[in-house]
Protein backbone atom coordinates (compact mmCIF):
# COMPACT_ATOMS: atom_id res chain seq x y z
CA UNK A 1 0.00 0.00 0.00
CA UNK A 2 1.12 3.13 -0.79
CA UNK A 3 -1.02 6.00 1.69
CA UNK A 4 1.26 6.44 4.28
CA UNK A 5 1.01 4.66 7.75
CA UNK A 6 0.18 6.67 10.91
CA UNK A 7 3.99 8.25 11.81
CA UNK A 8 5.76 5.60 13.44
CA UNK A 9 7.07 6.29 17.20
CA UNK A 10 10.65 4.47 15.81
CA UNK A 11 11.89 6.92 13.52
CA UNK A 12 15.35 4.95 12.29
CA UNK A 13 17.64 7.95 10.68
CA UNK A 14 20.98 9.03 9.49
CA UNK A 15 22.75 12.22 11.37
CA UNK A 16 25.44 13.86 9.25
CA UNK A 17 27.87 16.11 10.82
CA UNK A 18 29.15 18.27 8.10
CA UNK A 19 31.59 19.58 11.04
CA UNK A 20 33.51 16.40 10.73
CA UNK A 21 33.23 14.81 7.24
CA UNK A 22 36.08 15.05 5.03
CA UNK A 23 34.77 13.49 1.64
CA UNK A 24 36.95 10.66 1.45
CA UNK A 25 33.82 9.01 -0.08
CA UNK A 26 34.33 5.71 1.91
CA UNK A 27 30.31 6.17 2.85
CA UNK A 28 29.68 5.87 -1.13
CA UNK A 29 32.05 3.56 -1.94
CA UNK A 30 30.76 0.51 0.93
CA UNK A 31 27.31 1.58 0.32
CA UNK A 32 27.81 0.73 -3.18
CA UNK A 33 29.77 -2.49 -2.58
CA UNK A 34 27.31 -3.69 0.52
CA UNK A 35 24.37 -3.02 -1.42
CA UNK A 36 25.30 -4.38 -4.85
CA UNK A 37 25.45 -7.72 -2.91
CA UNK A 38 22.81 -7.79 -0.23
CA UNK A 39 18.89 -6.82 -0.39
CA UNK A 40 18.90 -3.91 -3.35
CA UNK A 41 21.40 -6.33 -5.63
CA UNK A 42 22.07 -5.72 -8.11
CA UNK A 43 23.41 -2.44 -8.09
CA UNK A 44 24.50 -1.98 -11.23
CA UNK A 45 26.66 0.40 -13.90
CA UNK A 46 26.21 0.77 -17.32
CA UNK A 47 29.44 1.28 -19.37
CA UNK A 48 31.67 0.87 -16.99
CA UNK A 49 35.12 0.43 -18.73
CA UNK A 50 34.28 2.66 -21.49
CA UNK A 51 33.18 6.65 -22.17
CA UNK A 52 30.52 7.03 -20.47
CA UNK A 53 30.50 4.97 -16.92
CA UNK A 54 27.59 5.75 -14.58
CA UNK A 55 25.30 3.26 -12.37
CA UNK A 56 22.89 3.41 -9.45
CA UNK A 57 24.25 4.69 -6.46
CA UNK A 58 22.57 5.21 -2.93
CA UNK A 59 24.66 7.51 -1.77
CA UNK A 60 26.84 10.11 -3.28
CA UNK A 61 29.25 12.98 -1.72
CA UNK A 62 28.88 16.65 -3.38
CA UNK A 63 31.96 18.74 -2.32
CA UNK A 64 31.04 22.62 -1.81
CA UNK A 65 32.65 26.18 -1.36
CA UNK A 66 30.48 27.90 0.71
CA UNK A 67 30.67 32.03 1.40
CA UNK A 68 33.32 34.10 0.05
CA UNK A 69 36.71 35.82 0.54
CA UNK A 70 38.96 34.69 3.40
CA UNK A 71 35.89 33.13 5.17
CA UNK A 72 35.36 30.62 2.37
CA UNK A 73 35.42 27.46 3.54
CA UNK A 74 34.93 23.80 1.49
CA UNK A 75 31.94 21.57 2.94
CA UNK A 76 31.40 17.59 1.93
CA UNK A 77 28.18 17.01 1.70
CA UNK A 78 27.09 13.29 1.74
CA UNK A 79 23.35 12.98 0.13
CA UNK A 80 21.10 9.67 0.09
CA UNK A 81 17.60 9.08 0.98
CA UNK A 82 16.17 11.21 4.21
CA UNK A 83 13.42 8.67 4.86
CA UNK A 84 11.00 11.15 4.74
CA UNK A 85 8.06 11.62 7.82
CA UNK A 86 5.52 12.05 4.73
CA UNK A 87 7.29 11.07 1.46
CA UNK A 88 5.68 11.89 -1.79
CA UNK A 89 7.85 9.03 -3.66
CA UNK A 90 5.54 6.70 -1.76
CA UNK A 91 2.54 8.28 -2.40
CA UNK A 92 2.80 8.47 -6.07
CA UNK A 93 3.68 5.07 -6.50
CA UNK A 94 1.00 3.45 -8.69
CA UNK A 95 2.08 -0.18 -7.86
CA UNK A 96 2.26 0.11 -4.11
CA UNK A 97 6.20 -1.30 -5.00
CA UNK A 98 7.38 1.86 -2.45
CA UNK A 99 6.22 2.36 1.19
CA UNK A 100 7.10 3.12 4.52
CA UNK A 101 7.34 0.75 6.87
CA UNK A 102 5.09 1.48 9.73
CA UNK A 103 7.64 -0.31 12.69
CA UNK A 104 10.53 2.22 12.02
CA UNK A 105 9.78 4.82 9.58
CA UNK A 106 12.32 3.33 6.77
CA UNK A 107 11.30 4.01 3.07
CA UNK A 108 11.71 1.14 0.73
CA UNK A 109 11.17 -0.28 -2.70
CA UNK A 110 9.86 -3.83 -3.31
CA UNK A 111 11.75 -4.41 -6.38
CA UNK A 112 9.40 -7.74 -7.28
CA UNK A 113 6.78 -5.01 -7.86
CA UNK A 114 8.57 -1.74 -9.05
CA UNK A 115 7.40 -1.25 -12.90
CA UNK A 116 9.87 1.29 -13.37
CA UNK A 117 7.93 4.59 -14.11
CA UNK A 118 10.43 6.81 -12.61
CA UNK A 119 7.42 8.63 -11.08
CA UNK A 120 8.50 8.31 -7.47
CA UNK A 121 12.15 10.01 -9.02
CA UNK A 122 10.20 12.82 -9.67
CA UNK A 123 8.24 13.71 -6.82
CA UNK A 124 11.94 13.43 -4.21
CA UNK A 125 13.44 16.84 -4.09
CA UNK A 126 16.96 15.16 -2.60
CA UNK A 127 17.66 13.17 -5.90
CA UNK A 128 17.42 9.34 -3.74
CA UNK A 129 15.90 7.30 -6.00
CA UNK A 130 18.46 5.99 -8.54
CA UNK A 131 17.10 3.89 -11.80
CA UNK A 132 19.15 0.86 -12.14
CA UNK A 133 18.63 0.52 -16.10
CA UNK A 134 20.02 -2.76 -16.25
CA UNK A 135 17.52 -4.17 -13.77
CA UNK A 136 14.98 -1.92 -14.59
CA UNK A 137 13.65 -0.85 -11.49
CA UNK A 138 14.18 2.09 -8.79
CA UNK A 139 16.80 1.71 -5.91
CA UNK A 140 17.45 3.82 -3.03
CA UNK A 141 18.98 3.57 0.48
CA UNK A 142 17.52 1.03 2.73
CA UNK A 143 18.90 2.15 5.61
CA UNK A 144 21.00 -1.03 5.33
CA UNK A 145 17.84 -3.06 6.88
CA UNK A 146 19.79 -6.18 5.99
CA UNK A 147 22.76 -5.51 8.13
CA UNK A 148 20.71 -3.68 10.90
CA UNK A 149 18.46 -6.40 12.09
CA UNK A 150 20.97 -9.16 11.34
CA UNK A 151 21.45 -10.92 14.47
CA UNK A 152 24.41 -12.75 12.67
CA UNK A 153 26.15 -9.68 12.91
CA UNK A 154 28.58 -8.53 15.68
CA UNK A 155 26.76 -5.93 17.58
CA UNK A 156 29.45 -3.10 16.32
CA UNK A 157 27.89 -4.37 12.97
CA UNK A 158 24.61 -3.78 12.90
CA UNK A 159 24.68 0.14 11.24
CA UNK A 160 24.62 0.95 7.98
CA UNK A 161 27.78 0.73 6.04
CA UNK A 162 27.93 4.06 5.00
CA UNK A 163 28.13 4.48 9.17
CA UNK A 164 30.36 1.32 9.35
CA UNK A 165 32.70 2.67 7.24
CA UNK A 166 33.00 6.49 8.11
CA UNK A 167 36.77 6.84 9.11
CA UNK A 168 36.21 9.88 10.61
CA UNK A 169 32.59 9.45 12.92
CA UNK A 170 30.65 12.13 10.68
CA UNK A 171 27.73 9.23 10.51
CA UNK A 172 25.80 8.69 13.20
CA UNK A 173 22.81 5.90 13.21
CA UNK A 174 19.96 5.92 15.38
CA UNK A 175 15.96 6.25 16.85
CA UNK A 176 15.73 9.47 15.73
CA UNK A 177 11.98 9.79 17.47
CA UNK A 178 13.51 8.61 20.52
CA UNK A 179 14.41 12.44 22.46
CA UNK A 180 16.84 10.25 25.11
CA UNK A 181 18.97 8.88 22.09
CA UNK A 182 22.54 9.35 21.10
CA UNK A 183 21.32 10.87 17.90
CA UNK A 184 18.79 12.60 18.78
CA UNK A 185 20.50 14.41 21.59
CA UNK A 186 22.78 15.57 19.52
CA UNK A 187 20.79 16.68 17.14
CA UNK A 188 19.11 18.89 19.81
CA UNK A 189 22.86 20.07 21.17
CA UNK A 190 24.07 20.81 17.46
CA UNK A 191 20.88 22.45 16.20
CA UNK A 192 20.30 19.53 13.66
CA UNK A 193 18.42 20.97 10.33
CA UNK A 194 16.24 19.12 7.72
CA UNK A 195 17.73 19.82 4.19
CA UNK A 196 14.49 21.67 1.84
CA UNK A 197 11.98 22.02 4.97
CA UNK A 198 9.72 23.87 2.27
CA UNK A 199 8.90 20.98 0.38
CA UNK A 200 7.14 19.97 3.52
CA UNK A 201 8.19 16.14 3.58
CA UNK A 202 9.65 16.06 6.86
CA UNK A 203 12.99 14.28 6.51
CA UNK A 204 14.21 11.84 9.40
CA UNK A 205 17.63 12.16 8.80
CA UNK A 206 19.52 15.67 10.02
CA UNK A 207 22.20 17.41 9.47
CA UNK A 208 24.63 19.18 11.39
CA UNK A 209 26.41 22.41 10.21
CA UNK A 210 29.86 23.21 10.13
CA UNK A 211 30.81 25.22 13.07
CA UNK A 212 31.56 28.51 13.03
CA UNK A 213 35.15 29.47 12.52
CA UNK A 214 37.89 30.24 14.58
CA UNK A 215 39.51 33.38 12.92
CA UNK A 216 42.25 33.88 15.94
CA UNK A 217 45.68 33.71 15.34
CA UNK A 218 47.40 30.54 16.10
CA UNK A 219 48.84 29.86 19.29
CA UNK A 220 52.58 29.86 19.42
CA UNK A 221 54.21 26.80 18.58
CA UNK A 222 56.12 25.47 21.45
CA UNK A 223 59.74 23.44 20.89
CA UNK A 224 59.48 19.96 21.47
CA UNK A 225 62.32 18.61 23.17
CA UNK A 226 64.63 16.20 22.03
CA UNK A 227 64.31 14.07 25.68
CA UNK A 228 60.17 13.95 25.19
CA UNK A 229 60.24 13.04 21.45
CA UNK A 230 62.51 10.04 22.10
CA UNK A 231 60.68 8.79 25.03
CA UNK A 232 57.21 6.34 24.05
CA UNK A 233 57.41 3.59 21.47
CA UNK A 234 56.93 6.00 18.15
CA UNK A 235 60.13 8.12 20.24
CA UNK A 236 62.50 7.17 17.53
CA UNK A 237 60.57 7.33 14.30
CA UNK A 238 59.88 11.30 15.64
CA UNK A 239 63.64 11.67 16.55
CA UNK A 240 64.49 10.61 12.59
CA UNK A 241 61.95 13.07 11.47
CA UNK A 242 63.36 15.34 13.08
CA UNK A 243 66.56 14.76 12.03
CA UNK A 244 65.15 15.31 8.83
CA UNK A 245 63.90 18.60 8.84
CA UNK A 246 66.83 20.01 10.54
CA UNK A 247 69.13 18.40 7.48
CA UNK A 248 66.41 19.65 4.83
CA UNK A 249 66.27 22.95 6.01
CA UNK B 1 13.02 17.17 -17.43
CA UNK B 2 14.29 14.68 -19.94
CA UNK B 3 11.50 14.86 -22.47
CA UNK B 4 10.80 10.83 -23.21
CA UNK B 5 9.34 10.77 -26.59
CA UNK B 6 7.25 8.02 -25.52
CA UNK B 7 5.57 10.19 -22.82
CA UNK B 8 4.99 12.75 -25.61
CA UNK B 9 3.67 10.27 -27.99
CA UNK B 10 0.97 9.02 -25.19
CA UNK B 11 -0.04 12.40 -23.77
CA UNK B 12 -0.73 13.99 -27.21
CA UNK B 13 -2.09 11.07 -28.84
CA UNK B 14 -4.26 9.58 -26.11
CA UNK B 15 -4.90 13.35 -25.00
CA UNK B 16 -6.52 13.58 -28.60
CA UNK B 17 -8.25 10.45 -28.27
CA UNK B 18 -10.15 11.44 -25.15
CA UNK B 19 -11.53 14.71 -26.75
CA UNK B 20 -12.78 12.85 -29.55
CA UNK B 21 -14.36 10.19 -27.53
CA UNK B 22 -15.88 12.97 -25.03
CA UNK B 23 -17.19 14.63 -28.25
CA UNK B 24 -18.53 11.54 -29.90
CA UNK B 25 -20.10 10.74 -26.71
CA UNK B 26 -21.69 14.09 -25.48
CA UNK B 27 -22.35 14.60 -29.52
CA UNK B 28 -24.28 11.63 -29.45
CA UNK B 29 -25.75 10.69 -26.16
CA UNK B 30 -27.16 14.49 -26.11
CA UNK B 31 -28.34 14.36 -29.85
CA UNK B 32 -25.84 16.74 -31.92
CA UNK B 33 -24.86 14.84 -33.93
CA UNK B 34 -26.30 12.67 -36.44
CA UNK B 35 -26.54 8.70 -36.10
CA UNK B 36 -24.62 8.00 -38.91
CA UNK B 37 -23.16 4.46 -39.01
CA UNK B 38 -20.06 5.38 -40.73
CA UNK B 39 -19.17 8.23 -38.64
CA UNK B 40 -19.63 6.23 -35.12
CA UNK B 41 -17.52 3.76 -36.70
CA UNK B 42 -14.45 5.87 -38.30
CA UNK B 43 -15.07 8.15 -35.16
CA UNK B 44 -15.01 5.56 -32.43
CA UNK B 45 -12.06 3.68 -34.09
CA UNK B 46 -9.85 6.80 -34.56
CA UNK B 47 -10.35 7.69 -31.02
CA UNK B 48 -10.14 4.37 -29.58
CA UNK B 49 -6.91 3.41 -31.60
CA UNK B 50 -5.14 6.91 -30.58
CA UNK B 51 -6.38 6.51 -26.91
CA UNK B 52 -4.93 2.94 -27.29
CA UNK B 53 -1.54 3.78 -29.23
CA UNK B 54 -0.80 6.40 -26.71
CA UNK B 55 -1.39 3.53 -23.59
CA UNK B 56 0.87 1.40 -25.41
CA UNK B 57 3.66 4.02 -26.06
CA UNK B 58 3.60 4.61 -22.26
CA UNK B 59 4.22 1.59 -20.99
CA UNK B 60 7.36 1.76 -23.44
CA UNK B 61 9.09 3.73 -21.19
CA UNK B 62 8.59 1.29 -17.91
CA UNK B 63 11.30 -1.13 -17.37
CA UNK B 64 8.88 -3.70 -16.75
CA UNK B 65 5.97 -2.90 -18.90
CA UNK B 66 4.81 -6.69 -18.01
CA UNK B 67 4.24 -5.83 -14.76
CA UNK B 68 2.19 -2.29 -15.68
CA UNK B 69 -0.91 -4.06 -14.34
CA UNK B 70 -0.16 -3.28 -10.84
CA UNK B 71 -0.26 0.38 -11.48
CA UNK B 72 -4.22 -0.05 -11.32
CA UNK B 73 -4.12 -1.25 -6.92
CA UNK B 74 -2.74 2.27 -5.61
CA UNK B 75 -5.46 4.56 -6.78
CA UNK B 76 -6.07 5.82 -2.91
CA UNK B 77 -2.80 7.72 -3.64
CA UNK B 78 -1.48 7.97 -6.69
CA UNK B 79 -2.86 10.10 -9.70
CA UNK B 80 -0.99 7.85 -12.06
CA UNK B 81 -3.11 5.35 -10.92
CA UNK B 82 -5.64 6.63 -10.89
CA UNK B 83 -4.85 7.84 -14.76
CA UNK B 84 -4.87 3.93 -15.52
CA UNK B 85 -8.11 3.03 -13.77
CA UNK B 86 -10.05 5.98 -15.55
CA UNK B 87 -8.28 5.05 -18.73
CA UNK B 88 -9.29 1.34 -18.02
CA UNK B 89 -13.42 2.53 -17.28
CA UNK B 90 -13.70 4.57 -20.47
CA UNK B 91 -13.62 1.26 -22.46
CA UNK B 92 -16.97 -0.13 -21.76
CA UNK B 93 -18.93 2.92 -21.89
CA UNK B 94 -17.25 3.88 -25.05
CA UNK B 95 -17.78 0.15 -26.02
CA UNK B 96 -21.34 0.16 -25.55
CA UNK B 97 -21.80 3.69 -27.19
CA UNK B 98 -19.98 1.61 -30.24
CA UNK B 99 -22.15 -1.11 -30.20
CA UNK B 100 -25.32 0.95 -30.02
CA UNK B 101 -23.94 3.47 -32.48
CA UNK B 102 -22.35 1.36 -34.99
CA UNK B 103 -23.72 -2.49 -34.91
CA UNK B 104 -27.54 -0.80 -34.36
CA UNK B 105 -27.42 2.85 -35.58
CA UNK B 106 -28.49 4.22 -32.39
CA UNK B 107 -27.74 6.73 -29.98
CA UNK B 108 -30.74 7.02 -28.13
CA UNK B 109 -31.56 5.41 -24.27
CA UNK B 110 -29.17 3.18 -23.21
CA UNK B 111 -26.71 4.44 -25.77
CA UNK B 112 -26.86 7.95 -24.97
CA UNK B 113 -25.90 6.89 -21.81
CA UNK B 114 -23.29 5.14 -22.63
CA UNK B 115 -22.15 8.20 -24.70
CA UNK B 116 -22.56 10.68 -21.74
CA UNK B 117 -20.51 8.04 -19.29
CA UNK B 118 -17.46 7.45 -21.69
CA UNK B 119 -17.25 11.38 -22.18
CA UNK B 120 -17.61 12.19 -18.63
CA UNK B 121 -14.40 9.04 -18.27
CA UNK B 122 -12.58 10.16 -21.00
CA UNK B 123 -12.35 13.76 -19.77
CA UNK B 124 -11.41 12.55 -16.03
CA UNK B 125 -8.61 10.26 -17.47
CA UNK B 126 -7.55 13.30 -18.93
CA UNK B 127 -7.28 15.45 -15.63
CA UNK B 128 -5.97 12.53 -13.95
CA UNK B 129 -2.96 12.91 -16.76
CA UNK B 130 -2.64 16.59 -16.00
CA UNK B 131 -2.72 15.92 -11.90
CA UNK B 132 0.06 13.56 -12.26
CA UNK B 133 2.48 16.34 -13.44
CA UNK B 134 0.52 19.36 -11.54
CA UNK B 135 0.90 17.47 -8.03
CA UNK B 136 4.56 17.04 -8.12
CA UNK B 137 5.92 20.33 -5.58
CA UNK B 138 9.65 19.49 -6.55
CA UNK B 139 8.70 21.27 -10.22
CA UNK B 140 7.88 24.48 -10.34
CA UNK B 141 6.97 24.69 -13.80
CA UNK B 142 3.94 21.64 -13.68
CA UNK B 143 3.04 22.76 -10.06
CA UNK B 144 0.93 25.41 -11.76
CA UNK B 145 -3.04 25.84 -11.22
CA UNK B 146 -3.33 26.15 -15.08
CA UNK B 147 -1.47 23.05 -16.05
CA UNK B 148 -4.73 20.58 -15.58
CA UNK B 149 -6.62 22.90 -17.35
CA UNK B 150 -4.05 23.21 -20.28
CA UNK B 151 -4.05 19.61 -20.58
CA UNK B 152 -7.87 19.53 -20.69
CA UNK B 153 -8.11 22.17 -22.83
CA UNK B 154 -5.69 20.86 -25.45
CA UNK B 155 -7.58 17.35 -25.05
CA UNK B 156 -10.84 19.16 -26.52
CA UNK B 157 -9.26 21.16 -29.27
CA UNK B 158 -7.12 18.29 -30.57
CA UNK B 159 -10.37 16.34 -30.71
CA UNK B 160 -12.73 18.61 -32.02
CA UNK B 161 -10.07 19.45 -34.45
CA UNK B 162 -10.24 15.62 -35.60
CA UNK B 163 -13.82 15.33 -35.37
CA UNK B 164 -14.46 18.60 -37.66
CA UNK B 165 -11.79 17.12 -40.15
CA UNK B 166 -14.16 13.47 -40.22
CA UNK B 167 -17.75 14.99 -40.43
CA UNK B 168 -16.39 17.24 -43.43
CA UNK B 169 -14.58 13.96 -44.73
CA UNK B 170 -17.49 12.13 -44.57
CA UNK B 171 -19.72 14.63 -46.17
CA UNK B 172 -21.68 15.66 -42.86
CA UNK B 173 -22.49 19.22 -41.94
CA UNK B 174 -19.22 20.15 -40.05
CA UNK B 175 -19.91 24.22 -39.12
CA UNK B 176 -20.73 23.84 -35.96
CA UNK B 177 -17.91 21.79 -34.65
CA UNK B 178 -15.44 24.21 -36.90
CA UNK B 179 -17.18 26.79 -34.81
CA UNK B 180 -16.27 24.96 -31.39
CA UNK B 181 -12.90 24.19 -32.46
CA UNK B 182 -12.47 27.91 -33.19
CA UNK B 183 -13.25 28.95 -29.66
CA UNK B 184 -11.59 25.87 -28.17
CA UNK B 185 -8.97 27.12 -30.27
CA UNK B 186 -8.71 30.50 -29.01
CA UNK B 187 -9.55 29.53 -25.19
CA UNK B 188 -6.47 26.90 -25.23
CA UNK B 189 -3.93 29.34 -26.69
CA UNK B 190 -5.08 31.58 -23.92
CA UNK B 191 -4.72 29.69 -21.42
CA UNK B 192 -1.49 28.14 -22.96
CA UNK B 193 0.11 32.02 -23.41
CA UNK B 194 -1.12 32.61 -19.06
CA UNK B 195 0.81 29.05 -18.15
CA UNK B 196 3.72 30.23 -19.66
CA UNK B 197 3.43 33.87 -18.79
CA UNK B 198 2.81 32.22 -14.54
CA UNK B 199 6.18 29.87 -14.94
CA UNK B 200 8.20 32.71 -16.35
CA UNK B 201 7.17 34.72 -13.40
CA UNK B 202 7.32 32.41 -10.32
CA UNK B 203 9.91 32.86 -8.07
CA UNK B 204 12.22 29.26 -7.66
CA UNK B 205 11.70 26.93 -5.03
CA UNK B 206 14.84 26.20 -3.62
CA UNK B 207 18.37 27.46 -3.90
CA UNK B 208 21.78 25.64 -3.73
CA UNK B 209 21.38 27.73 -0.11
CA UNK B 210 18.60 26.46 1.28
CA UNK B 211 18.93 22.78 -0.33
CA UNK B 212 22.06 22.46 1.61
CA UNK B 213 21.14 24.38 4.62
CA UNK B 214 24.58 26.18 3.82
CA UNK B 215 23.44 29.50 3.46
CA UNK B 216 23.96 30.65 6.72
CA UNK B 217 27.96 30.77 5.47
CA UNK B 218 27.68 32.50 2.53
CA UNK B 219 26.71 31.42 -1.52
CA UNK B 220 26.92 28.04 -2.00
CA UNK B 221 28.99 26.30 -5.14
CA UNK B 222 29.72 22.97 -6.12
CA UNK B 223 33.54 22.73 -6.09
CA UNK B 224 33.43 19.03 -6.94
CA UNK B 225 30.53 16.98 -8.34
CA UNK B 226 30.09 12.89 -6.55
CA UNK B 227 30.83 11.79 -9.83
CA UNK B 228 32.54 12.48 -12.76
CA UNK B 229 30.07 11.00 -15.27
CA UNK B 230 26.32 11.92 -15.71
CA UNK B 231 24.09 10.20 -13.18
CA UNK B 232 20.26 8.84 -13.52
CA UNK B 233 19.16 12.41 -11.77
CA UNK B 234 21.40 14.47 -14.30
CA UNK B 235 20.32 12.33 -17.20
CA UNK B 236 16.39 12.77 -16.09
CA UNK B 237 16.14 15.60 -13.99
CA UNK B 238 18.70 17.54 -15.49
CA UNK B 239 17.60 18.44 -18.73
CA UNK B 240 17.88 22.05 -19.51
CA UNK B 241 16.50 23.80 -22.60
CA UNK B 242 18.12 27.76 -23.36
CA UNK B 243 16.13 30.44 -22.98
CA UNK B 244 15.96 32.00 -27.01
CA UNK B 245 15.86 27.81 -27.97
CA UNK B 246 12.21 27.85 -25.58
CA UNK B 247 11.11 31.00 -27.29
CA UNK B 248 11.16 30.07 -30.60
CA UNK B 249 9.80 26.87 -29.83
CA UNK B 250 6.87 28.59 -28.14
CA UNK B 251 6.14 30.73 -30.75
CA UNK B 252 6.39 27.45 -33.57
CA UNK B 253 3.69 25.69 -31.21
CA UNK B 254 1.74 29.18 -30.86
CA UNK B 255 1.80 29.06 -34.95
CA UNK B 256 1.60 24.91 -35.41
CA UNK B 257 -0.82 24.60 -32.83
CA UNK B 258 -3.38 27.92 -32.19
CA UNK B 259 -2.76 30.53 -35.64
CA UNK B 260 -2.14 27.91 -38.17
CA UNK B 261 -5.70 25.68 -37.43
CA UNK B 262 -8.13 28.66 -36.48
CA UNK B 263 -7.36 30.03 -39.98
CA UNK B 264 -7.52 27.00 -41.77
CA UNK B 265 -11.06 26.35 -39.63
CA UNK B 266 -12.07 30.06 -40.61
CA UNK B 267 -11.24 28.85 -44.13
CA UNK B 268 -13.14 25.93 -43.91
CA UNK B 269 -16.08 27.89 -42.94
CA UNK B 270 -15.98 30.06 -45.64
CA UNK B 271 -16.03 27.15 -48.22
CA UNK B 272 -18.31 24.64 -46.73
CA UNK B 273 -19.04 21.56 -48.53
CA UNK B 274 -16.58 18.75 -49.51
CA UNK B 275 -14.05 21.07 -49.66
CA UNK B 276 -14.01 22.12 -46.46
CA UNK B 277 -12.12 18.68 -45.64
CA UNK B 278 -8.98 19.84 -47.17
CA UNK B 279 -8.21 22.71 -45.03
CA UNK B 280 -9.32 20.71 -41.88
CA UNK B 281 -7.15 17.57 -42.37
CA UNK B 282 -4.59 20.28 -42.81
CA UNK B 283 -5.45 22.27 -39.48
CA UNK B 284 -5.23 17.93 -37.89
CA UNK B 285 -1.73 17.84 -38.97
CA UNK B 286 -0.54 21.31 -38.53
CA UNK B 287 -2.27 20.95 -34.90
CA UNK B 288 -0.12 17.52 -34.33
CA UNK B 289 3.03 19.21 -34.29
CA UNK B 290 2.25 21.72 -32.72
CA UNK B 291 1.01 19.58 -29.86
CA UNK B 292 4.01 17.52 -29.79
CA UNK B 293 6.26 20.85 -29.74
CA UNK B 294 4.18 21.99 -26.97
CA UNK B 295 4.24 18.75 -24.89
CA UNK B 296 8.50 18.58 -25.73
CA UNK B 297 8.72 22.27 -24.03
CA UNK B 298 6.14 21.44 -21.42
CA UNK B 299 8.99 18.66 -20.02
CA UNK B 300 12.30 20.74 -21.45
CA UNK B 301 11.12 23.67 -19.64
CA UNK B 302 10.01 21.85 -16.79
CA UNK B 303 13.13 21.93 -13.54
CA UNK B 304 13.67 20.20 -11.05
CA UNK B 305 14.78 21.78 -7.24
CA UNK B 306 17.01 18.20 -7.09
CA UNK B 307 19.67 19.89 -9.53
CA UNK B 308 20.50 22.41 -6.92
CA UNK B 309 22.88 20.03 -5.42
CA UNK B 310 24.51 19.99 -8.59
CA UNK B 311 25.15 23.47 -8.18
CA UNK B 312 22.83 24.35 -10.75
CA UNK B 313 20.29 26.94 -9.31
CA UNK B 314 16.75 25.81 -10.70
CA UNK B 315 13.30 25.93 -10.37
Amino acid sequence: MTTLPAPSAKKLGLVIDLDICVGCQACATSCKEWNAQGASAPLTDEDPHGADPHGAWLNRVHTYEVGEGPTARTVHFPRSCLHCETPACVTVCPTGASYKRAEDGIVLINPDTCIGCKLCSWACPYGAREYDYSDGVMKKCTLCIDRIYNENFAVEDRVPACVRACPTGARAFGDLGDPGSAVAKNVAARGGYDLMPEMGFRPTNKYLAPRERRDTASPPQTMTRLADMAAGPEGLEKLFAWVDRVLTN
Amino acid sequence: MHPAYSVIFFTAASGAGYGLLALLGLGAGLGWLPPDRLLGFLGLGLALTLITAGLLSSTFHLGHPERAWRALSQWRSSWLSREGVLAVATYPPAGGLGIGWVLLGRTDGFFAVCGVLAAMLAMATVFATGMIYRSLPTIRQWHQPLTVPVYLALSLTTGALLLAALLAVLGLNASTVVGLAIELLLLTAVLKQLYWRAIDAAPPLATPESATGLGRFGTVRQLDPPHTQANYVMREMGFAIGRKHALKLRRAANILLFVAPALLCVLALLTGGATSALPLAVAVVASAFGVGIERWLFFAEAEHVVMNFYGEPRS
